[in-house]
């Protein structure tokens, strides 16, 4: 029971804090909001005893990605704050469509998918301690692990490249 | 009593909608790319509900490579932003148009 009101409690907060950052006009209030839900989602992933990847989502995302999401918007002279209207003809009605669309899409392979999962309804208390995972990481997926460990030095790299390449910021266009 | 599995379930498919509609609705680049955030986020939430409900290990470890593609991607992202930004001196998607005919 105690569980379940942590569950709706925390999911409650991260849609809200989800629809403040689509809903918000300020780009800094948005930010701190996707914090927020990091922040729920993270607390989510305890209940579902998936303790390190709760830590890794505090540490990676409201950690890592928030802080250059926020001095991006801190750097970036110009205006925060998004003027009303001003927006391509009919893109309010193409959206809803588009997201109606997305709706119903998502209803129907959610849904078949726990259709067919059948009987486990309840995420099972056995799996999720660090050594399991490490051990699983370690040896089926260690070519994936290494992998990735290219493809962040490859971002480094390209971010590094591409920010020293472009003009000054004094110089004329 | 613990939750059941459609709960995550139905809570993912939430965000991911709310995250969609953010990118189809917001000019703005930067909440653009918090909104694809949002979508991974909820992407992952699923991974890891159906990855407890098989007792299977792969799901988390699937949202930990989820996570470093997704650290590489707003790095890249926001580089793209910056660079744009100096170009162009834009942070809305509307008024970048070079391509336009």
């Amino acid at each position: 029971m105690f569980e379940l009101i942590l569950f709706v409690v925390f999911a409650v907060v991260a849609l809200a804090a989800a629809i403040g950052v689509v809903a918000q006009r300020n780009v800094l209030y948005s930010a701190l909001l996707l914090v927020l839900n990091f922040i729920c989602l993270a607390a989510l992933y305890v209940l579902m005893n998936a303790q390190f990847v709760a830590v890794a989502q505090i540490i990676v995302y409201a950690g890592a990605v928030m802080v250059l999401f926020l001095f991006t918007v801190m750097l970036l002279p110009g205006k925060r704050i998004e003027v009303a209207g001003r927006r391509l003809p009919g893109q309010t009605p193409l959206a809803i469509l588009l997201a109606l669309a997305l709706g119903a899409v998502l209803l129907l392979l959610l849904g078949g998918s726990l259709v067919a999962l059948g009987r486990p309804a309840h995420p099972a208390i056995t799996v999720g301690n660090v050594q399991a995972l490490a051990e699983v990481l370690f040896t089926r997926y260690i070519w994936a692990f290494e992998a990735t460990g290219v493809l962040l030095l490859v971002a480094v790299a390209g971010v590094v490249h591409l920010l020293r390449s472009g003009p000054r910021p004094g110089a004329p266009r | 009593m613990s939750v059941p599995v459609y709960g995550y379930v139905a809570l993912s498919g939430l965000l991911f909608l709310i995250g969609a509609i953010g990118v189809l609705v917001r000019r703005n680049v930067l909440v653009i790319l918090m909104c694809v955030e949002l979508m991974l986020n909820a992407a992952n939430l699923a991974l890891l509900a159906f990855g407890s409900a098989h007792q299977s290990l792969d799901g988390q470890v699937t949202v930990l490579m989820v996570m470093a593609v997704a650290a590489a991607e707003v790095a890249v992202g926001l580089a793209l932003i910056v660079t744009l930004f100096r170009h162009q001196g834009a942070t809305d998607v509307d008024e970048v148009s070079l391509l336009k005919g």
